[in-house]
């Protein structure tokens, strides 16, 4: 079987964003980026999947600009085979990253597509469950357990009160939680091997997708600011305080 | 055309999620003149629907009581929500995990770009939400003619759920997809109130050092009938489930007190809680970023604050 992993350049988690004084988007010029936290479990998930031998071949894909790149090269230091890299400058809204997902599908016919639950840029959570719907594939989504069985897989899911498990019908679109897994490291020997793997570039205008956007950015501003609060000396000021001047308890 | 709300519920009563997207539906329908409808689709679920006829404002209950929606997977909801999708303006549903799951599967279906997770309603097409983990605010416009959306629960007071009389209308259900099958469900059982609603909330992070060490946390949740969260190094290290989970990729809280122990205050945690209306920031850290979001802060070992205030607190 082959996985299809969707591997998405997003600005460092522990960087915090800081919004462009013209308030037209979030400032990302000479950011720290890194891959998708969500994204590395996906491709550490494919990798497990290729060392039990219910895998052949891992196939990476990124859209975006050309450093995007660099997010696949680290997935291919990770383990995987090779990489899809769809190039644009245009940044996708989720519904048309799910196309060029399906697009790809059809051209590479896997078994499994694994994402991340969320991007954790625009906060979207929409990728995965959009590409099964297009697919007409089943969907696991929020997924901290993994098992293929042949024709099905099944899955635990994370969800608001606790766990659900649920058998899906492969083939299926795979959407990962943290807790699937702990992504592995890349060696220095495997980054170096890394450099030497296919990676496929693709122009996005070549796939003749409708890729429009359908939400139009009014604008994108700071959050309020909290005022600054106070240190207090003891645990019984602090009861105090909650008591009889926030009136909280 | 009308505004349509999934209701989320477990067939025998109504989510407190649902009476958020009823305020947040409210506000949409009064800028574009217009009724609000809920959908219940699950099975044997009239009770469900019987609570959500009780709403104030509801012009109809539409009622799916079929095998298929037993456990509103996926790909049968999502099926179902286009079946219905050309009577209705807007489509909305909690921002839980119950609605990230499958609306945005019926949007691929009806080829609309979903908003997720508005936290304020602007007009009938313009919304607001948080991105880059609530660090930034965006005010985004649809040209979607339907509009499907998740709703950011904390920042829509929840509306009353007695006075209304709407129609309970029966709907056909959608077929079976047969794509997925439900195979069981752990409920986490706490005799505390649900993090997402409680009116307090006390969580703990890394210093907790231990999954035992929860009890001291427990001790003063009794004390404030509060909530018990965590952070997410907290959740990685195995110390409590994932659902104490609370941050950007966990649960979203504003409750009115929350009280951080033990939490140094990362990014995506801050943007879980940072709604708050008190913060407390209790870590022997001072340099601990959640100083910095925090209206009251103390600087002390969690090991001896934390017994220290079950005493304070009689």
């Amino acid at each position: 079987m082959k996985v299809l992993v969707g591997v998405k350049r997003v600005l460092d988690p522990q960087v915090k964003a800081r919004v462009k004084a013209d308030g037209s988007a979030v400032d990302l010029t000479n950011a720290k980026m890194s891959m998708n936290p969500f994204d590395e479990n996906a491709v550490e998930e494919a990798i497990r999947l290729k060392e039990a031998g219910q895998v052949d071949e891992i196939v990476t894909v990124s859209i975006g600009p050309e450093k995007a790149q660099e997010t696949l090269r680290q997935s291919l230091a990770m383990g995987a085979d090779r990489a899809i890299h769809v190039v644009t400058e245009q940044v996708l809204e989720p519904l048309a990253v799910a196309k060029v997902f399906q697009h790809l599908v059809a051209q590479e016919q896997p078994g499994l597509v694994l994402v991340g639950k969320q991007a954790i840029d625009d906060d979207c959570n929409q990728t995965g469950q959009m590409l099964a719907a297009l697919l007409g594939w089943s969907q696991s989504t929020f997924t901290s357990e993994l098992k293929v069985e042949g024709e099905t897989a099944t899955t635990l899911r994370e969800i608001d009160g606790g766990l659900e498990r649920i058998s899906v019908r492969m083939p299926a679109v795979v959407t990962v939680d943290l807790r699937l897994n702990e992504p592995r490291y890349a060696t220095l020997p495997n980054v170096m091997k890394a450099k030497k793997k296919p990676l496929q570039k693709l122009a996005l205008e070549e796939l003749g997708l409708d890729v429009a956007p359908r939400l139009t950015t009014l604008e994108v501003m700071e959050p309020e600011a909290r005022a600054a609060g106070v240190l207090l000396e003891s645990v019984e000021q602090l009861v105090e305080k909650l008591r009889n001047e926030a009136r909280v308890i | 055309m009308s505004v349509l709300i999934i209701a989320e519920h477990d067939n025998q009563a109504l989510a407190p999620a649902t009476l958020n997207v009823v305020t947040a539906a409210q506000q949409i329908a009064g800028h574009a003149d217009t009724t609000v409808d809920i959908l219940v689709a699950g099975q044997t679920c009239d009770a469900v629907a019987q609570a959500a006829a009780r709403i104030p404002g509801i012009a109809r209950v539409r009622l799916v009581d079929d095998a298929s929606q037993a456990q509103q997977l996926a790909e049968n909801l999502a099926a179902q929500v286009v079946a219905l999708a050309a009577e209705y303006s807007h489509i909305l549903a909690p921002a839980t995990t119950f609605g990230k799951n499958f609306l945005p599967r019926a949007a691929a279906l009806l080829d609309v770009s979903q908003i997720s997770d508005i936290s304020a309603v602007v007009d009938g097409e313009t919304f607001i939400r948080p991105i880059f983990a609530g660090n930034a605010l965006a005010k985004v416009r649809s040209s979607d003619s339907c509009k499907l959306i998740t709703v950011r629960t904390t920042k829509f007071e929840a509306s009353a759920e007695e006075g209304g009389n709407a129609a309970v209308e029966p709907v056909t259900a959608s077929e079976e997809s047969g794509l997925s099958s439900f195979v069981g469900r752990q409920l986490s059982q706490s005799e505390r109130p649900e993090l997402t609603s409680a009116r307090i909330v006390i969580s703990g992070g890394r210093g907790m050092q231990d999954g035992a060490n929860f009890q001291l946390l427990d001790a003063v949740a009794d004390k404030l009938d509060a909530a018990v969260g965590a952070s997410r190094a907290a959740v990685d290290a195995g110390y409590v489930p994932n659902d104490f989970q609370v941050g950007q990729t966990g649960k979203v809280v504003a409750p009115d007190l929350y009280i951080a122990v033990g939490i140094s205050g990362a990014i995506q945690h801050l943007a879980g809680m940072k709604d708050s209306k008190v913060i407390v920031a209790i870590n022997k850290d001072s340099e601990a970023p959640i100083f910095q979001v925090a209206d009251y802060g103390l600087v002390e070992d969690l090991f001896e604050a934390l017994p220290a205030m079950r005493e304070a607190l009689g």
